[in-house]
């Protein structure tokens, strides 16, 4: 079914309007990309397809923002990281609803949604992370 | 013996670094092209150099493109070909690699290479805007994460896999400055205690205050020859005898390892295997310390010591002045600033000041091989050089 929608970063916060994480995966030789790519960077098959990954991680490293662009001031300090997915792909994002000094290296955490912000370029809905 | 040279730099100039008010950034490109024209009076600018390539990061900050010409202009070089390079915080060492193979392949016998960037007149938040610009924007920067914030993470990771302390990175900032305030061009003259250091406003934690380089408005240029021509135009050349460049994804997630950057060390061991020399041959080095983590992660990518034994490199003074491999005797981008698009020139002209004996205060006797090593945004793109005194 997801395999008729484009391989493209608007895809991929569109999946994310509709809080769901998504992948492109390459039929081929089985890469998954996250960000998608139109063309497998690998094999350079275009035989790709979307999954759905689970919303669970590990945090891998994070910071905590004291200067930020004016876009993010009114939420400093604010604390972003990357995080490992459960299904393989690393992704970056904002840690919310835990002190700073609560969060550590290796802890669990899961994906949740902020829906309210449109889907049209350059503003996405966000994904985020949260403890599990 | 070390490799053959691939092209040879005749002169050098650097505009003054800092706080430059009521300058455009050509005139600091002017600036510093005189300095290179004065050092090198045999050479006859319009008429001998035959192409120039410049580094410039950002259109935004001065609302001003299309920056080739323009340098081309200011330096008194028209109609000679302009190419203006963006390769983020990389630019100029991009520049400084085309130049030299465009003299190598034979193409031009003379080139003229150099950077610019005009920073501060924008306001600290819109400076770290565009610079952000040099990272992933769907990903990184859509999600509030911010330059000194992807080094950070860098930072953490670090910390968390070998041990490596704040205090230390704080030590890279004691010697940074401590090199600047013997550099009449650095921004910062000015020594900075480690208590001063850490006790310094958090910008992106662990990073603070005074684990960043500065916001610096600046310009930095070559002349670069075909290696037979040289002894016509100075009786001091340096030659460049390896030049070595890698990419990775612009995505800090998106890579392996984030406690090293891999197109640092692949652009190391390219520029190491065409100079037929090893890391511990270096006498002096230049590195990218746009962050203080970025020093102590560049020791480790280019050989200097072992994974994970950065921060103690530092903390054993190995890189000090007078210790086995000076880092940044220039004061760095810590110290000395860092102008993006000039920077990666603009650490050439460390080396070929020391590589001649003309660094003055900060002076390294005897230096004979001098590296270089510039890294644009998180570490997307990464360029060696490898330099020998003539």
């Amino acid at each position: 079914m997801t395999e008729t929608f484009p391989f493209t970063i608007e895809q991929f916060y569109k999946f994310v309007s509709e809080r769901k994480l998504m992948a492109a995966k390459c039929k081929k030789c089985g890469i998954m990309f996250l960000p998608p790519r139109p063309m497998c960077t690998k094999c350079f098959s275009s035989d790709l397809e979307w999954v759905e990954l689970k919303n669970k991680g590990k945090l891998l490293t994070y910071t905590v923002i004291h200067v930020s662009p004016k876009q993010f001031e009114s939420l400093i300090p604010y604390t972003v990281g990357i995080v490992k997915l459960e299904d393989g792909p690393k992704l970056p994002g904002m840690i919310q609803g835990v002190a700073p000094e609560k969060i550590s290296v290796g802890m669990d955490l899961r994906v949740d949604f902020d829906t309210t912000i449109p889907s049209q370029w350059p503003t996405w809905p966000r994904y985020f992370f949260k403890p599990s | 013996m070390a490799g053959k040279p691939l092209a040879t730099i005749v002169s050098a100039g650097l505009s003054k670094f800092g706080r430059r008010e009521g300058l455009y950034g050509r005139e600091l490109f002017a600036e510093a092209a005189k300095e290179a024209y004065e050092r090198c009076p045999n050479l006859i600018p319009k008429k001998n150099i035959k192409a120039l390539f410049v580094g410039h990061m950002g259109e935004s900050y001065e609302h001003q493109g299309h920056t080739g010409p323009t340098l081309a202009d200011w330096a008194g070089l028209l109609p000679v070909q302009a190419t203006r390079i963006e390769n983020a915080c990389a630019s100029s060492g991009v520049a400084l690699g085309l130049g030299v193979s465009a003299v190598f392949s034979g193409m031009y016998d003379i080139v003229m290479v150099g950077g610019v960037e005009k920073m501060t007149h924008r306001t600290t938040s819109d400076v770290t805007e565009f610079l952000a610009m040099a990272s992933d924007y769907p990903f990184e920067q859509w999600h509030g994460i911010t330059f000194p914030g992807l080094y950070a993470l860098m930072a953490t990771a670090h910390m968390h896999k070998f041990g490596t302390t704040e205090e230390q990175m704080a030590m890279v900032a004691v010697k940074n400055h401590h090199n600047g305030a013997l550099n009449p061009k650095a921004h910062m003259q000015k020594e900075v205690t480690l208590e001063k250091a850490m006790a310094s406003k958090v910008i992106a934690w662990p990073l603070k205050l005074y684990d960043c380089s500065l916001i610096t408005d600046g310009a930095s240029c070559l002349i670069l020859t075909k290696p037979e021509l040289a002894k016509k135009f100075t009786d001091t050349p340096v030659h460049i005898i390896g030049s070595g460049q890698a990419s990775d994804a612009i995505g800090l997630y998106e890579r392996e390892d984030i406690t090293t950057i891999k197109a640092g060390k692949l652009a190391g061991q390219e520029a190491y295997n065409m100079a037929k020399v090893k890391p511990q041959d270096a006498d002096i080095a230049e590195v990218h310390d746009c962050f203080t983590i970025a020093e102590i992660i560049a020791y480790e990518d280019l050989g200097f010591c072992k994974p994970g034994k950065g921060g103690s490199l530092v903390e054993e003074g190995v890189t000090e002045i007078g210790g086995k491999i000076p880092v940044n005797t220039s004061g760095g981008l810590k110290s000395k600033g860092h102008p993006v698009g000039a920077t990666g020139v603009a650490q050439a002209y460390e080396i070929y000041l020391q590589l001649t004996g003309q660094a003055e205060k900060r002076q390294v006797e005897g230096a004979e091989i001098g590296l270089s090593h510039n890294v644009g945004g998180s570490g997307a793109t990464a360029i060696v050089h490898i330099y020998r005194r003539g």
